[in-house]
């Protein structure tokens, strides 16, 4: 058995609406090992989310396509599958889970019958038994009283038990891979340390390796071997998790890294952001598409879109300015710096 | 000066709101085909004798279920030898008459009660809308019967059995209108500041429940032509011999074999008035507001 | 939820009351003397004399309204004059008719409008939807009782497929009972067909681009599954309602189609009666209807419950 697990290879989406084609994502390649866990981070609208959804196949068809690229799951090419090939992996060997527990689960089923339904449908057992592994399931995510549970509908739950109920259902068929699309973002900070927490320890029980969707670096610190930072539907570093912790090199993954919170400030936290917004992106880009938020951007950048390169042993970056020839220092922070006063 | 500059303003802000109204209903190429509708079957109504090639209600023994284009008839004669073109035209003027004669009167009577209900709450209020339940606890069209056995064949009686079907839907919705007003912060301002109930409700209640009436009268009258066109089917509508949509059907039904089109025409009158009206009326909700549930 | 039910069994006798009430004074604006109305005028006055006595008509218009509002409250409906037999056995005779022509038009409205109304927000804006937009437009706009007529002009007096009229009797075979069947159900079914499938496919746009419906696709459930469980179960609601609306209606004795048919169900006898000026039958058919109603509605809001686990009733109501 190969330790290789994913390998995406160029992946390309589109979303056409009448004559306009957006780009939602252009040109995304990874890998990802046996039990290894991967970040995708960026802002709303990098791409993120759609790349995970593309994985399944689930973007909705029209408008969204699939315009390129190959997704290989274990060497197979998801692309090429049948709708039934495709469901068979769908909630078996890959799972999913979504950012907002409250409306994930479908309010007019009872939760045992919503994890019993994925477990019926890709193994062959029996009723008792399902509903033996679904009590067992609500067990493993830390749902007290399981058999009590089990027939209570979602609207009965927190929001950190619903998104355990939401883990039970991804792993309930022991998949090989979770994608998890910002599963913590929609909890309380405390509820969303515990979701993370319960995440790492199930990982390793099963054995699943985790895409983690994230906007929260934080998150990928915890519990990712790699990161995979998104612009505009376009990957612009690529590493692990060290390298990109102790040593990021592209000017927006620097912009990322200043705007998380500082957990040290406590009433007037500092809390810094990338001036401008991402650009509209359907529209045709030429050049490095961060080239009008950065502060560091030149000629070149707005008339030649740069390369991936890899800069370093495991570590790719597509800046004009950062490859094995040059590198960019970076400015201090205090250059785009903005208080915010938390209220 | 600076007066009659800012009454100027406020009439432009108006106009343009208007405006904007009228642009998005022609806009929705639907909405427009049905006002187009609506202004044709309102002009043929009021201009009904220039239209008509003979007298509605004349008849002529020998010339009886002519067919299409006969003799100078355009659709025909009937049984009667009425001609089949003219009783269309006059048949409007009922549909018209009797579309928005009910439907103001379910509407006036049915947005007097569902202010009180609403605005007085209470004893007012589960008085008022359990009778509207009683109203509205069989079909509208067999209260409509029952009123019209009662009353006797005429054009004022059919306006009043459809109307009073009519109270207990435009009750509601002012009702609930009223309700959700009410609660409304600047209301609450006025009535502390010591306005009486009439201005509070004529000056701020009504007016801000005017979208949803109107959108909701536009559908009654599609509701109400039907209405009527059914009770003069069933003998129960305008005196005869008056022209009347329901009534030629009437007529025509027993004459499916040898003259079809009697029964047929009609029918595609009542049918295309109606969806006009309906298109319209859906056009108008989308144009005031798409998410108003009526 | 038990105690939700009673209360709402007790609610429905205000409703029944004023319904009682209404019918008692309109029936009671008829000019001059109903007796004299039912005889005709050929009637002798010793005749009407007897009958105003007989049905009550001498006493004050208060004392009228209490034996009448009595005898209901007993289950008393009165005797019919001229159908010369108790209104109860009336509406016994007639009301399954009635029922089995709801029944079949329910059907078809169901099977026809539903599905359509799913396919139509499933392909939002294809040419399926265009032409469905249109169908249930014409659908919820269609004078029913020209609808009958045309139905009857084409398939029966041009092709002769079907009678045009009455009802067929099981004796003489199922093929003979359906046959009769048919086009009346299809000038029923029409309306209904259409609103269902108007208001399925609106609320299933709501539904179908919802979380849990990606959810359910995310499962590797097959996307029949996907709609048609997932993403229909939460649609119903305003469906249940619309339904609710219609089956009362239907079986409030759909009037016209039963006088285009001569289907021999209430609505037909209600026409007969006002025909006859029987207004002793037209007053306790009417209150039967409105039980009718107040009950179909109190199974409609059971069933909200059945539905959607979220709705919680009210007081003190346990579920």
């Amino acid at each position: 058995m190969s330790n290789e697990l994913l390998k995406v290879e160029n992946l390309e989406v589109q979303f056409k609406s009448g004559s306009t084609v957006t780009k939602a994502v252009n040109g995304v390649s990874f890998t990802l090992n046996r039990k290894e866990n991967i970040g995708i981070v960026g802002e709303s609208g990098s791409g993120k989310s759609v790349t995970a959804t593309s994985l399944l196949r689930l973007i909705p068809t029209p408008p969204g396509n699939i315009s390129g690229g190959k997704i290989l799951f274990e060497g197979k090419d998801l692309l090429t599958l049948s709708d039934k090939e495709m469901r068979d992996i769908r909630g078996n060997d890959i799972s999913m889970i979504f950012q907002d527990p409250l409306t994930s689960l479908n309010p007019v089923f009872s939760v045992g019958d919503q994890i019993m339904e994925s477990i019926k449908l890709h193994q062959k057992v029996s009723k008792k038994e399902a509903k033996q592994k679904a009590i067992q399931m609500l067990q493993l995510v830390g749902i007290p009283a399981p058999e009590k549970r089990l027939n209570m509908y979602p609207h009965e739950f927190s929001g950190g038990m619903r998104q355990r109920v939401m883990i039970a259902i991804a792993l309930s068929c022991n998949p090989k891979l979770l994608i998890a699309d910002e599963p913590t973002t929609a909890l309380d900070v405390t509820v969303q340390a515990q979701i993370l927490e319960l995440m790492k320890k199930l990982q390793d029980e099963f054995n699943t390796s985790i895409i983690m969707i994230t906007h929260d670096l934080g998150v990928v610190w915890e519990i990712c071997h790699k990161v995979l930072v998104m612009y505009a539907g376009n990957v612009i570093e690529y590493g692990t998790v060290e390298e990109i912790h102790d040593q990021p090199m592209h000017p927006y993954t620097w912009g990322l890294l200043d705007s998380q919170i500082t957990e040290s400030v406590e009433d007037h936290e500092m809390l810094t952001t990338i001036p401008g917004s991402p650009p509209d992106l359907r529209q045709e880009i030429k050049g490095c598409p961060f080239a009008p938020r950065c502060s560091y951007a030149r000629d070149i950048c707005f008339s030649k879109a740069p390369e991936m390169v890899e800069v370093k042993e495991k570590h790719f970056v597509a800046c004009h300015f950062q490859t094995k020839e040059t590198r960019l220092n970076r400015k201090e922070r205090s250059t785009h710096v903005r208080a915010v006063v938390k209220s | 000066m600076a007066e009659s500059q800012a009454i100027l303003q406020t009439t432009d802000v108006v106009e343009t709101n208007e405006r904007s109204l009228f642009r998005k209903l022609i806009r929705n190429r639907f909405a427009a085909f049905g006002l187009f509708i609506m202004l044709l079957l309102i002009l043929t109504a009021i201009f009904a004798p220039v239209i008509a090639t003979h007298s509605p209600d004349k008849m002529n023994v020998t010339k009886t279920l002519l067919g299409i284009g006969a003799e100078g008839h355009l659709l025909g004669t009937d049984n009667y030898g009425r001609d089949i073109f003219s009783r269309l035209v006059y048949g409007a003027r009922i549909s018209i008459l009797v579309g928005l004669g009910a439907v103001l009167f379910g509407a006036v009577i049915g947005s007097l009660l569902g202010v009180i209900a609403g605005y007085f709450g209470g004893k007012f209020d589960s008085i008022i809308m359990r009778i509207m339940d009683g109203l509205s606890a069989f079909p509208f069209i067999l209260l409509a019967i029952t009123l019209m056995s009662v009353l006797g064949q005429g054009l004022m009686n059919v306006i009043i059995a459809i109307g009073i079907g009519n109270i207990p839907g435009f009750a509601r919705v002012v009702r609930g209108q009223v309700l959700s007003v009410k609660q409304s912060e600047y209301i609450e301002v006025t009535r502390s500041l010591g306005a009486k109930h009439s201005r509070i409700i004529f000056h701020h209640i009504l007016p801000n429940s005017i979208a949803p009436l109107i959108v909701y009268a536009t559908m009654s009258i599609a509701g109400a032509i039907i209405s009527e066109a059914s009770l003069s089917f069933l003998g129960l509508g305008v005196q005869p011999p008056t022209a009347s949509w329901g009534s030629m059907l009437q007529d025509g039904k027993n004459f499916l074999v040898l003259n079809p089109h009697m029964a047929t025409i009609p029918g595609l009158a009542i049918l295309i008035t109606v969806v006009g009206i309906n298109l319209f009326g859906d056009g108008l909700r989308d144009a005031l507001d798409p998410k108003m549930k009526v | 939820m038990g105690k939700y039910i009673l209360g709402r069994i007790l609610n429905m006798i205000p409703t029944l009351l004023i319904v009682a009430i209404i019918i008692f004074l309109i029936t009671r604006m008829l000019p001059g003397n109903p007796a004299a109305v039912m005889l005709g005028p050929q009637a002798s006055a010793a005749e009407i004399e007897a009958l105003t006595e007989k049905l009550g008509l001498n006493d004050p218009l208060y004392i009228q309204f209490f034996d009448y509002i009595g005898n209901l409250l007993q289950g008393d409906l009165g005797n019919s004059l001229t159908y010369n037999m108790p209104i109860i056995d009336l509406i016994m005779e007639r009301f399954p008719n009635t029922v089995i022509l709801a029944a079949s038009a329910l059907l078809i409205a169901i099977i026809v409008g539903v599905p359509a109304g799913i396919i139509a927000a499933r392909k939002q804006n294809s040419i399926f939807d265009y032409a469905f937009t249109t169908f249930s437009l014409m659908g919820v706009s269609m004078p029913i009782f020209w609808l009958g007529i045309m139905l009857v002009l084409f398939f029966s007096v041009n092709l002769g497929w079907f009678p045009a009229t009455g009802m067929g009797s099981m004796d003489e075979g199922i093929g003979n009972f359906i046959s009769h069947l048919i086009l009346p159900s299809i000038a029923l079914a029409t309306i209904p067909t259409a609103q269902f499938a108007r208001i399925t496919r609106s609320s299933m746009l709501e539904v179908i681009s919802q979380d849990y419906v990606k959810t359910a696709r995310s499962k590797g459930l097959h996307e029949f599954f996907v709609i048609c469980k997932h993403a229909f179960k939460n649609a119903l609601t305003p469906l249940l309602t619309v339904l609710g609306l219609q089956i009362s209606s239907m079986l409030g004795g759909a009037v016209l189609t039963e006088t285009i048919f001569s289907w021999p169900g209430i609505g037909l006898l209600i026409i007969d009666a006002i025909g006859k000026r029987d207004f002793v039958v037209v007053q306790n058919m009417v209150i039967f209807i409105a039980l009718i109603y107040v009950v179909v509605n109190l199974l409609v809001d059971i069933s909200y419950k059945v539905v959607n686990p979220r709705i919680k009733y009210g007081k003190g109501g346990t579920n």
